[in-house]
């Protein structure tokens, strides 16, 4: 299969846009199959959460009643692959009675290489969020 | 911030454009938007360098689809722009293998039987690398989503 980099040197940075709750549909789940594809080529990996893509990162999740694979386990582990970035956006946990409080706890190492964890949620407003979009050459919306 | 790659602009002639199908054909009419869409863009002149197609879009595949005769054939119409204009039309396989989109060599690899494989001409079955390297590879990538 084809599915090496035919362009390795190239990286761009790739912003993966989850705008739809953890369960109720499979875009959780398949936008993380795609988001540890572009973190394992090398590129400049992005997560934002917005609307009800912001459920995604809530504490608490078990899928097991309802049959489904628990995706947000996975969240914790973005940092390993390089996956460092996650903003979510405030007006939408805001209009859904979410604080950060109501979130995972999710944190990385530091690239120095010195010991400690640095928070991945950046928790940002709606202009900010805007300007993520733009900051970023690729945008894939979930 | 400046971007990596310098953004080109779409009134420009021959832009690199790549496409992400995600909506399933008939439920969603961002199927036929995306075609639609391709076929303007190669009107005037862009160049398309991948259509790859994830989540439901998937099944825009299959060979099997028997649409009433006085609707449009979704996936034929998918089939002819390959033929007609190259167009690299790439199903992701992992989301494929869910759907039960199969081409033969992986029919053949689940045991499915003979004649099992349903990926309509025009069509390839490949890993969500090729997502990955066709974002890096064009000027703009363009979702269409459900």
């Amino acid at each position: 299969m084809s599915d090496t980099a035919i362009a390795p040197k190239i990286i761009k940075k790739f912003l993966y846009v989850n705008r739809k709750a953890p369960y109720g549909t499979i875009y959780a789940l398949e936008a993380l199959e795609a988001v540890l594809i572009g973190a394992a080529f090398d590129q400049d990996v992005s997560l934002a959460f917005l609307d009800d893509g912001v459920f995604q990162l809530t504490k608490g999740q078990n899928a097991r009643a309802i049959g489904m694979k628990t995706v947000s386990p996975a969240f914790g582990a973005l940092g390993d692959f390089g996956v460092t970035r996650l903003y979510v956006e405030a007006e939408s946990l805001a209009e859904r009675g979410l604080t950060r409080d109501d979130l995972m706890i999710i944190t990385h190492d530091f690239e120095n290489g010195t010991t400690g964890e640095v928070p991945s949620i950046i928790v940002v407003d709606r202009a900010r969020m805007s300007n993520v979009m733009a900051e970023h050459d690729i945008v894939l919306t979930f | 911030m400046q971007p990596t790659v310098p953004a080109a602009r779409i009134e420009d002639v021959d832009v690199k454009i790549s496409v992400l199908v995600h909506a399933a054909p008939y439920t969603h009419q961002a199927a036929d938007t995306a075609y639609q869409f391709i076929l303007a863009a190669i009107a005037k002149g862009h160049a398309i360098t991948r259509v790859f197609f994830y989540h439901d879009g998937v099944n825009i595949a299959t060979r099997l689809a028997v649409p009433p005769a006085d609707d449009r054939n979704i996936q034929k119409c998918w089939s002819v722009l390959a033929a007609e204009h190259g167009v690299d039309l790439v199903v992701c396989i992992a989301a494929a293998q869910r759907r039960g989109i199969l081409d033969e060599g992986e029919a053949r690899r689940h045991g499915k039987g003979d004649g099992a494989a349903n990926l309509a001409p025009g069509f390839r079955i490949a890993g969500l690398g090729q997502l990955i390297e066709m974002g890096i590879q064009s000027d703009r990538l363009v979702v269409f989503g459900a």
